[in-house]
């Protein structure tokens, strides 16, 4: 096992180097400039832009840079904003809690929606609810979050005018009122990401817990004489979750990928609006952590799915 | 009207007891041009407007929420990359004085505008003297002075700084300090327009004693440049780079019974659709700023009866330009060089034939509605500077008839060629619905009058980049024509004017950097922008500016398609907004107030 581990360990430190050397190749070849404002701006003489080059490193040659990069990021210096001019992680931590609290909220709904509707669809299937919940789910995947975003804001902002659209991270109230405020704007985006994450989730727990529910011990429970609740809450439900688990933990850079146009749609500061917001501006470091960092999620998850896999289920034994 | 009345209505606009504004709407209604009007009240003495309309004297309004659909990203209003950061820094930072809607100075940190009249401007236009607001002070506690301001001019004209301020202070020589609340300016030359230091967004005045450790190459280290503390209405709370800026009400704040808001809440980020929805629709904010939005779609959400749309004059033009050289053929590594001819477009006929071929009212009415407003001219505002004597027409038989007497005779194919040239051209522009709409209407009317165009669309971020090595930069031209908006920026055309000068021609050698992107060179218009850039009389001057409009537009070296607003959504409760297109949303910020 730790063997297992620590050989996955150091497989991961090439291919997020290789990584990196990808981004920051593309990220150089891509056109524009962080100061291209600049350039169209008649008031401002050309040497300042020339200026501003020098000063952030943008005239170096590209493997020069990259040097660079990596060396202070190994440092864990993560770079300076060319747009906002404050260090990275500064401006990364200042998103952070928002993406946490929405996302997470959202991944909550999802999994709290999921777990009943996917298991009694599979201990009933083909029935009606079985039926619905299925048309439901496949309606819920199907839909691109931009678009369910603004079927939201449209119905319960302009029609009922019930929600703001527009997230704020600095509610101007204390006590209940903050609360409130909070839960009144949180609820849209949460309910878009989260039920997106629900419908995919549900067809999984589904199938899942129809495997399960099949196999010969869960007779034997209930031959046993164990009470249908126990039968399923702890043979069924307990063994159909393994996959489930790991797909969750795989699952959380996608929800990352997810609300990046969530987040842009209800204006939250999260860290996908950054990511957007620096990718129109061309703002170089910030895009290169936060892609950097997107990628390193993605194979630390691959990885503790893998570990979760064998912790659930004893019969797979690293090697 | 006699002269008799005319000079005691000027005596009551002197004394204050007639608007500025309704004298020049009185006389308008007479016959008489605005900038005659307004050139009447400068001669008589009276050159500045006051302040305007009525302000209620009572505070505690409340919160103030505003919505830039780009958010602020940085708070030094020396490195502001653009409007929205200047808007973000200017709710802390002042500058001494202000332009309002009409591009007359309006005092803020000064006590008071400079004139020949005063003294302040010097005869011969070499220095100009500011005197300072007495009893400011900034948000923590120090007293402002004339120290500041010389700061600020060091603080910019240090290359070092990289300031983006820095063209505002180009042409001075020295800044004297001549007591604790006067500054002097010296310039090099002797300049018309000495009111670019130290005014409107690009002339906000920085704290000396928080960042003069923090001056050159060390600029970008300073703590102040997140935390701003300023003279301004606010006070600095919170500051998230692209989301949010905050500040709450300075209660020691140098305008009597300002502001009436207890905090501001400046959110950013998002499209201006929806920001025009959260304003004019739901209600949810109080301000919206840039509404790039199609005119049909703001229509449809005023009707909700929350909000309306505010309508700015400004510089900003649409405008096709004819390439003067050869797009097609490599001269030392570049296309489009200044060694080369255009094979065609150098035919006045051609160029005339084309300028009658753009149906300017079909795209402002169809396209832009209030956006903007069809011109014939290059330089439309302040309205002092607007040419009467251009003309647009739309009118396909006439450009027929032009290009059949110049000898350009319809192919079998329905093209017309001369000398084994054929009329097809390559008209690019960036990607942008209402610009390739643009693009349709004139192709079409083109084909009719045979002039083949080929349609050209270039993302945005690649066109208008300074990417030496991409070849579809609007500053490259390497197309026949193009189409793109243009922004003054100033009140004063000098610099907006100097795009048809032969120094500023773009080419290799300058890496495409130049703004004389149509490559024309006119030894008359050379001499006239050299004249007024020393020229003091502000009648003359004005006349020498309609003089190079007019040049460009005969001789269409470019055909002015669309006059740009600047369009804001405001509350139907918010007043005193009133947005200039000369400076920052919030020049007016401290006497924004909510009614009922």
């Amino acid at each position: 096992m730790y063997r297992y581990f620590i050989r996955r360990i150091l497989i991961a430190i090439p291919v997020i180097f290789g990584i990196s050397i990808v981004l920051f190749t593309i990220l150089a070849l891509a056109p524009g400039d962080p100061f291209e404002e600049l350039a169209t701006n008649p008031n401002v003489p050309p040497e300042v832009r020339a200026n501003l080059r020098a000063q952030f490193g943008l005239d170096d040659p590209l493997p020069v840079r990259y040097v660079q990069w990596l060396a202070s990021m190994i440092r864990g210096n993560w770079g300076f904003s060319f747009v906002s001019r404050v260090d990275v992680d500064t401006l990364i931590l200042q998103r952070l809690p928002t993406t946490i609290i929405v996302l997470g909220a959202a991944l909550l709904l999802g999994v709290a929606v999921a777990l009943p509707i996917g298991t009694l669809s599979a201990l009933r299937p083909y029935s009606i609810f079985d039926q619905i919940a299925t048309t439901f789910a496949f309606i819920g995947f199907s839909l691109p979050t931009f678009f369910t975003g603004l079927v939201f804001i449209l119905l319960f902002s302009i029609y009922l005018d019930w929600l703001p659209f527009i997230y704020r991270a600095d509610i101007d109230a204390t006590g209940w009122r903050w609360w409130w405020e909070h839960l009144r704007q949180s609820i849209m985006p949460v309910a878009v990401l989260g039920l997106f994450q629900g419908a995919t989730l549900t067809r999984f727990v589904r199938s899942a817990v129809l495997d399960v529910a099949r196999l010969d011990f869960v007779n034997t429970a209930r031959a046993k004489g164990l009470s249908e609740w126990i039968t399923v809450v702890k043979h069924v439900i307990r063994n159909a979750l393994i996959p489930v688990v790991t797909l969750l933990a795989l699952q959380v850079p996608t929800i990352f990928g997810g609300a990046i146009i969530t987040e842009q749609i209800f204006r939250v500061p999260g860290i996908g609006s950054l990511l957007i917001s620096s990718i129109l501006a061309n703002d170089t470091p910030v895009i290169m952590a936060i892609t950097f960092v997107f990628s390193c999620l993605v194979v630390l998850s691959n990885l503790i799915a893998d570990l979760l896999y064998g912790w659930l289920d004893p019969r797979i034994s690293y090697r | 009207m006699d002269e008799r009345e005319l000079r005691s209505l000027i005596n009551d606009v002197e004394a204050g007891r007639l608007t500025r504004r309704s004298f020049i709407q009185t006389m308008v209604g007479l016959g008489l041009t605005a900038p005659l009007a307004t050139q009447m009240l400068a001669s008589a003495g009276v050159a500045h407007a006051q302040a305007r309309g009525t302000y209620p004297a009572k505070r505690g309004g409340g919160q103030l929420k505003v919505l830039w659909w780009q958010a602020a990203t940085l708070l030094n209003p020396h490195f502001a990359v653009g409007t929205k950061d200047q808007d973000g820094s200017r709710v802390f930072y002042e500058p001494l004085a202000a332009f309002d809607p009409d591009g007359n100075l309006m005092p803020i940190l000064a006590a008071e505008i400079p004139s020949t009249q005063n003294g302040g401007v010097a005869k011969d236009g070499r220095s100009v003297t500011w005197r300072l607001k007495k009893g400011v002070s900034w948000h923590d506690g120090k007293p402002f002075t004339a120290d500041d301001v010389i700061f600020n001019w060091e603080y910019a004209a240090d290359p070092a700084t990289a300031a983006t301020t820095t063209g505002t202070v180009k042409d001075i020589d020295k800044v004297e300090k001549v007591d604790s609340h006067t500054i002097k300016i010296l310039f090099k030359n002797p300049t018309p327009f000495w009111a670019e230091p130290f005014t409107a967004s690009r002339g906000q005045i920085i704290p000396k004693h928080l960042f003069e450790n923090f001056k050159g190459a060390k600029s970008r280290e300073a703590p102040t440049n997140l935390k701003p503390v300023g003279t301004g209405p606010y006070k600095f709370v919170d500051f998230k780079p692209g989301d949010i800026v905050r500040g709450e009400r300075n209660p020691n704040y140098h305008m009597p019974n300002r502001p009436f808001f207890d905090s501001i809440e400046m959110k950013g980020g998002g499209d201006a659709p929806s920001a025009a929805r959260a304003v004019l629709q739901t209600g949810e904010f109080d301000f919206a700023w840039n509404m790039q939005v199609a005119d049909e779609i703001l229509k449809r959400l005023e009707a909700g009866g929350r909000g309306k749309v505010d309508i700015a004059q400004a510089g900003n033009i649409e405008h096709i330009q004819c390439n003067q050289t050869d797009p097609w053929t490599d001269v030392e590594g570049e296309r489009s060089s200044a060694k080369t001819k255009h094979p065609f477009l150098l035919d006045p006929a051609v160029r005339q034939a084309l300028n009658l071929l753009v149906d300017r009212s079909s795209i402002h009415e169809q396209i832009y509605g209030r956006l903007g407003m069809a011109t014939a001219n290059f330089l439309n505002a302040p309205s002092r500077y607007r040419s009467a004597n251009m003309k647009w027409a739309f009118n396909v038989d006439k450009a027929n008839q032009i290009l059949e007497q110049a000898g350009w005779k319809k192919g079998p194919d329905g093209i017309r060629a001369k000398d084994g040239k054929k009329l097809k051209m390559v008209f690019q522009t960036s990607i942008n619905a209402e610009r390739q709409k643009t693009q349709q209407i004139i192709k079409q009317a083109a084909a009719k009058a045979g002039v083949e165009i080929e349609i050209k669309a270039v993302p945005a971020a690649q066109y208008f980049s300074s990417d030496v090595g991409n070849p579809d930069t609007y500053t490259k031209f390497y197309t026949d024509i193009q189409m793109y908006t243009t922004t003054m920026g100033a009140p004063d055309p000098q610099t907006f004017m100097n795009q048809f000068t032969t120094t500023e021609v773009a080419s290799k050698a300058n890496k495409w950097q130049g703004r004389n992107i149509t490559r024309w060179r006119s030894e008359e218009y050379d001499k006239l922008f050299k004249t007024a850039e020393v020229e003091l009389d502000a009648v003359k001057r004005a006349a020498l500016f309609i003089k190079m409009n007019d040049l460009t537009i005969q001789n269409v070296v470019v055909i002015p398609v669309l006059w740009r607003m600047v369009v804001s959504a405001v509350s139907n409760k918010l007043k005193g907004t009133d947005v200039s297109g000369w400076d920052s949303n919030f020049w007016n910020l401290a006497s924004w107030y909510r009614e009922g």
